[in-house]
């Protein structure tokens, strides 16, 4: 069977349309397995995926269960890896915190990465006043510091999960605007964007269908290195008390809260700091192997 | 299908590039237009095919104006092949991606069988049909921006110097397809070159432009027979008869 799809997909003569894609795709996804890197960032990742949807399998311990007696422990047989300053298992809030955690930091990215790509290929696309209006918003958003931009947001709002994503999606975006329309800029008089006007395409499709497509792989390596500073963010909101709300067990919040004991206890905050790091580092390895996959030119 | 330009001026900001070009091209001829660098004539052409709207005059197809913003089925008649096959093809789309966007966009039926058809007519095996434009050669790309062109089943083609990026050998290749498609497929050229033999051996008619004037007129034979009288058509004549035969 998997040897069959092999030969289907490899073949050197496809038939059809759904035999090459097919085939590229199996390139790419070998392209991908060949890249050592990448492949460790996809299993980390999946790992810790795998963790947050089991997390109620794997835990230990309620991650919200307190036990004033026995703060601050040692990572032991009890606790595999020690408790916080409320007696509360380490490890068991580690692997709920990957859901409050990732699943933040996905959101933010699915919202991110398409707004920022659709503002700076229509702004490079149109130029003149459409380009002036959407970059100067742009650096309107630019200039704020993040953090306080995210807070005001967050305020205007309610202080929850919800409201952090939306207010990191909405400070996050500009660079990514800027980045694709700059790359948008070297290719919108490039012949290949003119012999496409010359099907009578309307501008919508040469920019989503055409122009896109070309600004997605270094895109894909920015969001990744973004990553990290986006729970970094989402850390200090809850830090403010704007994101995640105790007892929500989220890694940035988690950092904060024990950054007290960093001394004494350094195990406490060292777990989840170690966590934040693994899927970083993931992150940025999956997505540099991801941007040579993505340019059939290297394969 | 014939085409007349009358009058066509072309400016960028506040310079004018070309200055009141006039010329026609009955149908199914192909004239040829030769001038240095910079002369306008690649300007002209891009304007014809509605790339440019900064321009003033007449250009009208079959007797019909053509609007400063083309309507998609103008796409449909008049289609171009531009100079440089490296940069002219999508990098990251298939070539049966690159030939299916403009019968994707009007919406025809049977986008397999012209794909197909185009490919042969343009000499191109079934199997580049799902390469990425850089596994092909440089004349194996020229063909398939000729193909995007005719998968429109165009009556007009513009060609910006077709051959001028390709080796030698490879542009005898691309000039005899061309001729051999303007024949099946009545077909009316307008072709720009900085070449008079490449120009003399596809176009019956030729227009010597300088400094954005269309400075003469000339029926390819008269080239040939060194009858012209504007003194840059000689010079531009007597270059290229230096260049093909050295003393």
């Amino acid at each position: 069977m998997a040897s069959a799809f092999r030969t289907w997909a490899l073949s050197e003569m496809p038939s059809s349309r759904r035999q090459a894609t097919w085939g590229n795709r199996y390139r790419a996804w070998l392209n991908l397995k060949g890249n050592p890197l990448g492949m460790i960032g996809l299993t980390i990742i999946a790992i810790f995926v795998l963790m947050a949807i089991f997390a109620p399998v794997l835990s230990t311990h309620n991650p919200a269960t307190q036990d004033l007696a026995n703060r601050l422990a040692t990572p032991g047989a009890a606790h595999w890896l020690g408790t916080d300053e409320l007696g509360r298992d380490v490890y068991s809030r580690i692997l709920y915190g990957a859901r409050v955690t990732l699943g933040m930091v996905i959101a933010v990215v699915v919202l991110v990465a398409p707004l920022g790509l659709a503002i700076g290929c229509i702004a490079g696309y149109f130029g003149g006043i459409i380009d002036t209006i959407l970059m100067r918003l742009t650096d309107i958003f630019l200039a704020f510091p993040r953090l306080v931009l995210a807070l005001a947001f967050v305020a205007a709002l309610k202080p929850g999960i919800e409201s952090a994503v939306l207010a990191i999606a909405l400070t996050a975006w500009p660079p990514y605007a800027r980045m694709a329309r700059a790359e948008t800029l070297t290719v919108r008089g490039s012949d290949f964007i003119a012999a496409y006007r010359l099907t009578g395409a309307s501008s919508w499709r040469i920019i989503f269908r055409h122009i896109a497509p070309l600004c997605t792989p270094s895109l894909i390596v920015r969001v990744t290195l973004d990553m990290s500073s986006i729970i970094i963010t989402a850390a200090s909101l809850g830090f403010l008390g704007m994101g995640a709300q105790p007892p929500s067990p989220e890694w940035g919040a988690m950092i904060a809260t024990a950054k007290r004991f960093m001394f004494e206890q350094w195990w406490v905050p060292m777990i989840p700091a170690i966590a934040i790091l693994l899927v970083s580092l993931a992150f940025n390895f999956l997505g540099d192997a991801l941007r040579d996959v993505l340019d059939p030119k290297g394969n | 299908m014939t085409i007349e330009i009358e009058n066509l001026s072309i400016s960028f900001g506040d310079r004018q590039v070309v200055k009141g070009v006039t010329f026609q091209v009955a149908q199914g001829t192909s004239f040829g237009i030769v001038g240095e660098s910079g002369s306008g004539k690649s300007t002209v052409l891009r304007a014809m095919a509605g790339l440019n709207t900064d321009w003033s005059g007449r250009i009208a197809f079959s007797g019909e104006a053509a609007p400063l913003k083309r309507p998609p089925a103008f796409f449909r008649k008049v289609q171009m092949v531009f100079q440089d096959p490296y940069g002219s093809l999508h990098p990251r789309q298939t070539i049966d991606r690159i030939l299916s966007e403009l019968p994707l966009v009007h919406g025809m039926k049977d986008i397999d069988s012209r794909i197909a058809k185009v490919l042969s007519a343009v000499a191109l095996p079934q199997s580049a049909r799902f390469r990425f434009p850089h596994q092909l050669s440089g004349g194996q790309r020229q063909r398939v921006a000729i193909a995007r062109a005719l998968i429109a089943d165009p009556q007009v083609l513009l060609l910006d110097e077709p051959t001028s990026a390709l080796d030698v050998s490879v542009q005898a290749e691309i000039l005899n397809l061309l001729a051999d498609l303007r024949v099946e497929r009545n077909l009316t050229y307008v072709m720009v070159s900085h070449n008079l033999s490449v120009i003399a051996h596809l176009c019956s008619h030729v227009g010597v432009m300088i400094d954005g004037h269309m400075v003469e007129q000339v029926t390819a034979e008269d080239l040939r027979l060194g009858q012209v009288e504007h003194p840059h058509t000689r010079e531009l004549r007597s270059l290229s008869v230096e260049l093909e035969e050295p003393a």
